[in-house]
């Protein structure tokens, strides 16, 4: 559904993104991840023909975005980074409008509008200006904007940001079943959502791709991969010294409570080091009172792809 | 076709959602209601050449208030979709340039008539009060009002431009005032430097708005005024169109 070839935008000399390289295939909800700056919005705003790149080029339901926009604009709904809208007009009106601008036939205006308004829990402030709303429901005026004319692509630029828990939810949920007919590409700095929401994740830093993956296979990936902490009365022993030699351990740091030794091991990825563990204790009778993995994140996975030559 | 309705209306409808418009709307009546009871006024105390309804037309207030109001109705059209983002919903929905631009104008050009519509009663309560007509044909009028539209497209299309070029609207603004009064007063350098070849004079009458409104306000139709303002008006908007279109790469 999008195809993007050695994408490169230059602002003023300066690049914001370069040649990057992906494909986001049909019914896939790919996440679009990056810290501040790195070209989230500029690679949306192109593939969404708000702007020509500088070179190299991008499709999207196979219309070039540049060449053939007007269809690729057709297929696509976009939602744009804060949101601008028309604040003297009111949500249904807005709505309105914008179903005629899209093309929605002129009997369907109404049921589509009614639709995209449930949906949102738009409901309770149809006839309220949209200078009246507040933020999150600005927010989801915008997604329904993008969801009226029943587009096969959906493009959210930070669809949540602004948004309470429980709408934050909604969203997600409400993302997770448009996915099952739709193909959507989705900035978002929270990291626990995409997790749970997308089938694979492009890591972007400095206006380059750094990832690209299914996010188990990201979570799979990375060095510094979970870890396993261990409470355990170890006695006269040392406990790290023992630990250390399993292996698969890479480093153990020990923290203490009374008699009760807190251990937190680094272990390799892939490595489960609990069964070991466990053989350890009971031949050198330690008590134990917790043993558990703690599993990587995303976001571990993210610090470790953008933070390690920022910081 | 509909799209560019959808666009139409929704910036007739905007006009009258902006407090700008009223502004502008009392100003403009305020102006012509004064300028109107002026005329009738000075001409109850003398004997003169010409009719209410020319006197209407070729006042100082006329013209103060005429070149005023573009600037004020055009400045926002496309700087405040520029400043507020809303370029953005609007550019990446499936629409033209053109069905944009057009839009726009056309908006405009709208709320201008509009505007014009009750000083044309004034003319109606005249000849009611006054038992005479304040002009003295019906082509006097036709010709003021035609005049009034094809300088109001040309003014309006200046007024487009300049907005497309900023996202200022203060700027916009401005720069069509400067633009409108360089113009205007374009016109009136015969009137100022009296020792100007005739050749010269010529060629600077044909750019008199001043001059196009007497004529035409006595209800004598010249097609070269006509030519000149609809071509003008068709240069400034394919200009708007390159500028809103260049718009992508300036980004
Ligand atoms: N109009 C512009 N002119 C010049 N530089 C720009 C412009 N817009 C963006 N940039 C630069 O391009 C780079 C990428 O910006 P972009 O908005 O795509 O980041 P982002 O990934 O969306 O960030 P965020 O998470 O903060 O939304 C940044 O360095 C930014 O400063
Ligand atoms: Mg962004």
């Amino acid at each position: 559904m999008i195809k993007v070839e050695n994408l490169t935008k230059r602002y003023a000399g300066q690049s914001a993104i370069q040649d990057l390289n992906f494909e986001v295939g049909k019914g896939e909800i790919m996440g679009f991840l990056g810290p501040n700056g790195a070209g989230k919005t500029t690679t949306m705003r192109i593939l969404a023909s708000f702007m020509p790149p500088t070179s190299g080029r991008a499709t999207v339901a196979g219309f070039d975005v540049f060449a053939q926009s007007l269809q690729a604009r057709a297929h696509l709904g976009y939602m744009a980074e804060n949101v601008p809208l028309y604040s003297d007009m009111r949500v249904t009106e807005y709505l309105d409008y914008r179903a005629a601008l899209k093309g929605v036939p002129h009997r369907r205006v109404a049921e589509r509008v009614g639709d995209v308004k449930e949906l949102c829990g738009l409901k309770e402030v149809e006839n309220k200006l949209i200078a009246a709303l507040s933020k999150g429901y600005r927010q989801r005026v915008g997604l329904a904007d993008a969801l009226l004319h029943e587009p096969d692509l959906l493009i959210l630029d930070e669809p949540t940001i602004g948004l309470d828990p429980n709408q934050i939810r909604q969203v997600r949920d409400l993302i997770k079943n448009l996915g099952k007919q739709h193909t959507i590409l989705l900035s978002t700095h929270i990291l626990p959502e995409v997790e749970m929401t997308c089938s694979r994740v492009i890591i972007i830093h400095k206006g380059r791709i750094e990832a690209c993956d299914t996010p188990e296979s990201l979570l799979g990936k990375i060095r510094q991969a979970g870890g396993v902490s261990l409470e355990a009365k170890v006695g006269a022993d040392n406990g790290a010294e023992e630990l250390k030699k399993i292996s698969g351990v890479r480093d153990v740091i020990v923290d203490s409570d009374g008699d009760w030794k807190l251990f937190s091991l680094r272990v390799e990825s892939g490595a489960d080091v609990r069964e070991e563990i466990f053989r350890l204790a009971t031949a050198r009778q330690w008590s134990v009172r917790e043993l558990t993995q703690r599993r990587a994140t995303l976001e571990d996975v993210f610090v470790e792809i953008t933070h390690a030559d920022s910081v | 076709m509909r799209k560019f309705y959808t666009l139409l209306s929704r910036e007739v409808r905007s006009y009258f959602h902006s407090p700008i418009a009223y502004v502008v709307l009392i100003f403009f009546l305020l102006i012509a209601g004064v300028d109107f009871y002026f005329q009738v006024s000075f001409m109850n105390q003398r004997q003169v050449q010409y009719t209410v309804q020319e006197a209407f037309f070729n006042s100082v207030f006329f013209w103060f208030a005429f070149v005023l109001i573009f600037p004020l109705i055009t400045m926002r059209l496309f700087a405040e979709e520029f400043k507020l983002g809303t370029i953005e919903p609007l550019m990446t929905a499936p629409v033209r340039d053109w069905q944009v631009v057009l839009s726009k104008f056309f908006g405009a050009l709208a709320f201008y008539i509009i505007l014009w519509i009750p000083p044309a009663f004034y003319f109606v309560i005249f000849q009611y009060v006054a038992g005479q007509p304040a002009a003295h044909s019906a082509g006097a009028y036709s010709g003021s009002y035609l005049m009034l539209l094809l300088l109001g497209m040309f003014y309006l299309s200046i007024g487009c431009l300049a907005s497309v070029l900023t996202k200022n609207q203060i700027i916009a603004a401005i720069i069509s005032f400067c633009a409108i009064t360089l113009l205007f007063f374009l016109g009136l350098v015969q009137f100022i430097i009296l020792d100007v070849s005739s050749a010269t004079r010529d060629l600077l009458g044909y750019f008199s708005a001043i001059e196009h409104m007497g004529t035409f306000s006595r209800g004598v139709i010249d097609t070269r005024p006509i030519v000149f303002y609809l071509s003008m008006t068709v240069v400034m908007l394919a200009l708007t169109y390159q500028a809103f279109q260049s718009r992508k790469w300036r980004l």
